[in-house]
């Protein structure tokens, strides 16, 4: 498991856990039944808040990436992968909608919301 | 939810110009909490009530459910301290030293203690007051984390350490904790807390701010940076804390994401760092004046 934090991300430090173990779990880096270091440990290794750590933990149970299974530790769950990325991309679909409702609610037009969409992704290669 | 290993409840203390005023905080088993504050706050005097050597005039303190301000004799062998300045008998080597600490300890670990000895570069032959301020704090370590004790109370550990020491050393405390055993220490150093203490405790004033975790601290503490005719209209009262000049005003914001929202495009909104919060928390009072 590969985990890089950054101080200056604008993403809290649970957040860029979640993100990086959720995609390599999605992406297969990650495999089905493999074990996640204990939330205390990978809070020591890290250098970072158990509770930072625990909170990263408890989201990826939610989403059903990982399992805890009492006295044992933690593993990567049987992912229906297919069923999770559907998921994703439903997660996904609703936010733009969400952007779309708000861009219409201020009267920001079509070709508007293309433009600062076009941007985004140019920002996201940088 | 667990009961909190140690929990003070409304402590006041008035001493001559000080006074601790309604100091409460909860330090669940498990974690590490960092007490911060200017000097002079009010950390040392929470300190000391919790080692049973201040006197509270009102308030509670309880440690693993018990009444520690009661019961403190019978429960205080589960605490171990380590003192900002630590100092041992002139003259005492430091196997002496610790023969005489560990017969007041009987959960002694003298194999732990002599691995910590090697990781901290010290011998038992060295001699107590010939060693420098950061050799003894390293010294006074040994002996608080070789006598298994559930609480660790450490007072400004880092001052007079190195950086790179200082990391080492947090790391080795945060190597401690397990689910029952807590760490509570003091500093004014910001970035010893920032990332690995599992809660903060600000206190300004000898008034406890706020006691909260690393994630809620990034996520709702702000620094908004404007111009000075923004502050005008805008008016001070949205912010915690205020420093301006000639070209523009530094507010701090308890409310992140409203701050952004308030503001954006007309002001920078950035996360504020611990070391923002207590910068800009404390001068407050004399922007005022």
């Amino acid at each position: 498991m590969k985990i890089l934090l950054s101080n200056a991300s604008p993403h809290p430090i649970y957040d860029q856990i979640l993100r990086q173990v959720r995609a390599q779990i999605l992406s297969g880096d990650l495999t089905e039944g493999e074990a996640l270091p204990s939330i205390r440990k990978l809070a020591q290794t890290l250098q970072i808040s158990v509770i930072t750590t625990k909170r990263a933990y408890d989201e990826l149970e939610r989403e059903g990436l990982i399992d805890t299974v009492g006295g044992k530790g933690t593993f990567v769950a049987s992912p229906n992968a297919e069923f999770l990325r559907e998921k994703r991309v439903r997660d996904v679909e609703e936010k733009l909608a969400g952007a779309l409702d708000a861009a219409r609610a201020s009267g920001i037009g079509t070709e508007e919301l293309q433009r600062m969409f076009t941007l985004l992704l140019e920002q996201d290669h940088d | 939810m667990t009961e909190p290993l140690l929990h003070l409840l409304g402590v006041s203390k008035r001493f001559g110009h000080f006074a601790l005023r309604d100091a409460g905080f909860a330090l669940p088993p498990g974690l590490m909490l960092g007490l911060i504050g200017p000097n002079g706050a009010g950390k040392t005097t929470l300190i000391k009530a919790i080692l049973g050597l201040v006197r509270p005039d009102s308030g509670s303190i309880r440690f693993q459910g018990r009444d520690l301000l009661r019961e403190g004799p019978a429960l205080r062998h589960r605490i171990a301290h380590v003192p900002d300045e630590p100092r041992f008998t002139p003259g005492a080597s430091l196997r002496t030293l610790k023969e005489v600490h560990a017969t007041f300890h009987p959960a002694w670990d003298e194999a732990r203690w002599r691995e910590l000895m090697g990781e901290f570069g010290l011998e038992p032959r060295m001699v107590a007051d010939r060693l420098s301020l950061g050799q003894r704090t390293r010294f006074a370590l040994t002996l608080a984390l070789s006598r298994a004790a559930d609480l660790l109370v450490l007072d400004e550990p880092t001052t007079g350490l190195d950086p790179v020491f200082r990391r080492e050393l947090l790391a080795r405390l945060a190597d401690t904790l397990d689910e029952r055993r807590s760490i509570l220490f003091s500093t004014h150093i910001t970035s010893d807390l920032e990332l690995r203490a599992d809660l903060i405790t600000l206190v300004r004033d000898g008034e406890v701010v706020f006691t909260t975790s690393q994630d809620d601290l990034r996520e709702t503490w702000g620094v908004v940076k404007g111009g000075l005719e923004l502050l005008e209209e805008q008016g001070q009262a949205l912010f915690q804390g205020l420093r301006r000049n000639a070209h523009g005003f530094e507010g701090l914001t308890r409310d992140l994401e409203g701050a952004r929202r308030r503001f954006q495009g007309r002001a920078l909104v950035e996360r504020a760092s611990l070391e923002d919060i207590l910068v800009l928390m404390g001068r407050r009072k004399s922007d005022a004046a």
